[in-house]
């Protein structure tokens, strides 16, 4: 009893391994290996090795928001035409698939998603040659004050499909320029259950996005619960100098919203 | 005999028995109002997940508890507190908002002529973490805490009458949470501000950070003499507030300058008031937190 207690202390003690990458465990690679056999059933994976870059913190600092870059290297000779993100232990794994369009100026998107438990975040690009390149990192949820539920559901409810893009203060034509689409929606997992009402809060998320630049598609994600509380994606897309950029938003009740902005670049 | 020394066996086999456990250590801070103060750690099974502050108010008649702790350990010792200093019996339990720290005590405490208290948005918010949060307290529980849920509900002001002894209670729009409660003790005026105080640990934030300042802002016009944080020493009131009120206020400002610039979520937690890291302890922990949760709320704006 004495020599555990010492152990624990001693363990306690040590210097959290909390900015190191840990190797995944065979039951990790068991789950991701059947993750991705759901959505890619029958196709080899290869590691992307540095045609794909995924950032993640490696500490959730906050479960219900965790910024997630995915940016796959181009090769003209077999560009990458989509983006999956996965959250390999949350109860619906893949977070989102993003078809690249033909104005989509590079292979990357950035999002927020939600993450239940310490995890294994994967990305897979896919390429025209239908190649698969995997890769990953672990992700460890912090803070138990930040359960991946609604902060505000009145605020959220009030404000539901209210659209922001955000666009740098100067950007050239001709030149590719990274825009954020933020779109309030609660994204309820349907996952959540009230123990109140003993029941499930039903499911109601964002499914799909469109956008587009002067009616090229930039990109179409499908999305699912994963996604943070006003689901936030990054794209990057080449501006004209004037144009106009649209996003059709679709969500589980079959709603939709739709905007659109015009985009003037500036600078000389 | 051997059923005798079954039922002993039993016996040593419950958890806690009532005439075992501790009392947990309180400091009277007022006439009859008695704090427990909670480490500056994540919970966890080094302090048992006893890092809130929680406490009870003793009346004529009555006793109300505010907060029951991270465990139903923890609610056991603080009743053995209470009876090591009255016997008076215990009236009410008062939520001063849903996080497992403060809450998850309750089931322990509940029983015939008991009322639990809290905001009319608490039993929503609290029953669907709950789940994660006994999931999340696992290594440090000890036992499967019980939910209960207030039904003397707040929307907006309620008296609770402890004999001789008013408890003014105040339910605040989204703030630290979307249901904070505050409690003021009129005859000593001490205020119990729950987690809208932070002092020495840094806040975390799950509600909105503008509705928290706009909110301290009022809640210095409460005629109190000294308050009780959520975390951190009793302190004198109004004053206790300023530390907390200008971080926030100094987060929000950070914030807004770099959405300004184009700065992601990603990279504007480590540039945002980084300089008062020497002033609030497990920075490390909830200063990406606050600043993350500050960030995706003010990019509406």
């Amino acid at each position: 009893m004495k020599t555990r207690t010492l152990l624990l202390a001693g363990l306690l003690l040590a210097p959290l391994p909390a900015y190191a990458q840990e190797a995944p465990t065979p039951e990790d690679q068991e789950r991701w290996a059947y993750v991705r056999e759901t959505l890619f059933p029958g196709r080899k994976a290869e590691p992307a090795g540095d045609r794909l870059a995924l950032e993640a913190p490696n500490r959730a600092a906050d479960a219900s928001i965790v910024p997630i870059a995915v940016t796959a290297k181009d090769d003209p000779a077999d560009p990458v035409t989509k983006l999956h993100l996965f959250i390999d232990d949350n109860p619906v794994p893949r977070a989102l698939s993003a078809t690249l369009g033909p104005a989509a100026a590079r292979p990357a998107l950035e999002t927020r998603v939600r993450v239940n438990e310490y995890t294994w975040v994967h990305a897979v690009a896919e390429t025209k040659a239908g190649r698969l390149l995997e890769t990953g990192r672990f992700v460890k949820a912090s803070g138990g004050c930040s359960a991946p539920a609604l902060k505000d559901p009145a605020e959220a409810a009030a404000r539901l499909g209210r659209m922001k893009l955000n666009l740098p203060a100067d950007f050239r034509p001709g030149e590719p320029v990274k825009a954020q689409i933020l779109v309030s929606h609660p994204n309820n997992s349907g996952l959540q259950f009230d123990q109140v009402s003993r029941t499930y809060i039903p499911a109601h998320y964002v499914d799909k996005v469109l956008v587009r630049y002067n009616g090229q598609e930039v990109a179409t994600v499908e999305a699912d619960i994963s996604l943070s509380e006003d689901p936030s994606l990054h794209f990057a897309f080449t501006p004209e100098p004037t144009g106009t950029l649209e996003v059709e938003v679709t969500d589980s009740k079959g709603a939709s919203f739709k905007q659109s902005w015009p985009v003037a670049a500036r600078g000389s | 005999m051997p059923r005798l020394a079954l039922t002993l066996l039993l016996l040593l086999l419950l958890p806690g028995p009532a005439w075992a456990v501790e009392p947990l250590p309180v400091t009277e801070v007022a006439p009859g109002v008695f704090v427990h103060r909670g480490v500056h750690e994540e919970s966890g099974p080094a302090n048992g997940g006893d890092i809130a502050n929680i406490g009870f108010v003793v009346g004529r008649d009555a006793v109300a508890v505010v907060d029951s702790g991270g465990t139903p350990g923890i609610a056991r010792r603080l009743l053995a507190a209470v009876r090591a200093k009255t016997d008076r019996p215990v009236r009410y339990v008062i939520n001063t908002h849903m996080h497992p720290d403060h809450v998850l005590g309750n089931g322990a405490l509940a029983g015939e002529g008991v009322t639990f208290a809290g905001h009319a948005n608490l039993p929503a918010a609290l029953s669907a973490r709950f789940e994660t949060y006994v999931s999340r307290a696992k290594d440090h529980l000890g036992e499967a805490p019980v939910l209960v849920l207030p039904t003397l509900l707040v929307k907006d002001r309620a008296e609770i009458d402890l004999g001789g002894r008013v408890l003014d209670l105040a339910a605040h729009p989204t703030a630290h949470t979307n249901n904070d409660l505050t409690v003021l003790d009129r005859q000593t005026g001490t205020l119990w501000a729950g987690d809208l105080l932070f002092r020495e640990r840094h806040p975390s934030l799950d509600g909105s950070v503008k509705g928290w300042l706009a909110l301290l802002d009022r809640l210095v016009t409460v005629q109190a003499t000294q308050v009780i944080p959520g975390h951190g020493p009793v302190a004198e009131w109004p004053e206790a507030v300023e530390p907390l009120r200008a971080y926030l206020a100094q987060v929000v400002g950070e914030v807004r300058a770099l959405q300004k610039e184009g700065v992601g979520i990603a990279h504007a937690v480590p540039r945002v008031a980084v300089e008062a890291k020497t002033r609030w302890e497990l920075w490390e922990t909830y200063h990406p937190q606050l600043v993350t949760a500050a960030y995706a709320e003010l990019e509406w704006e």
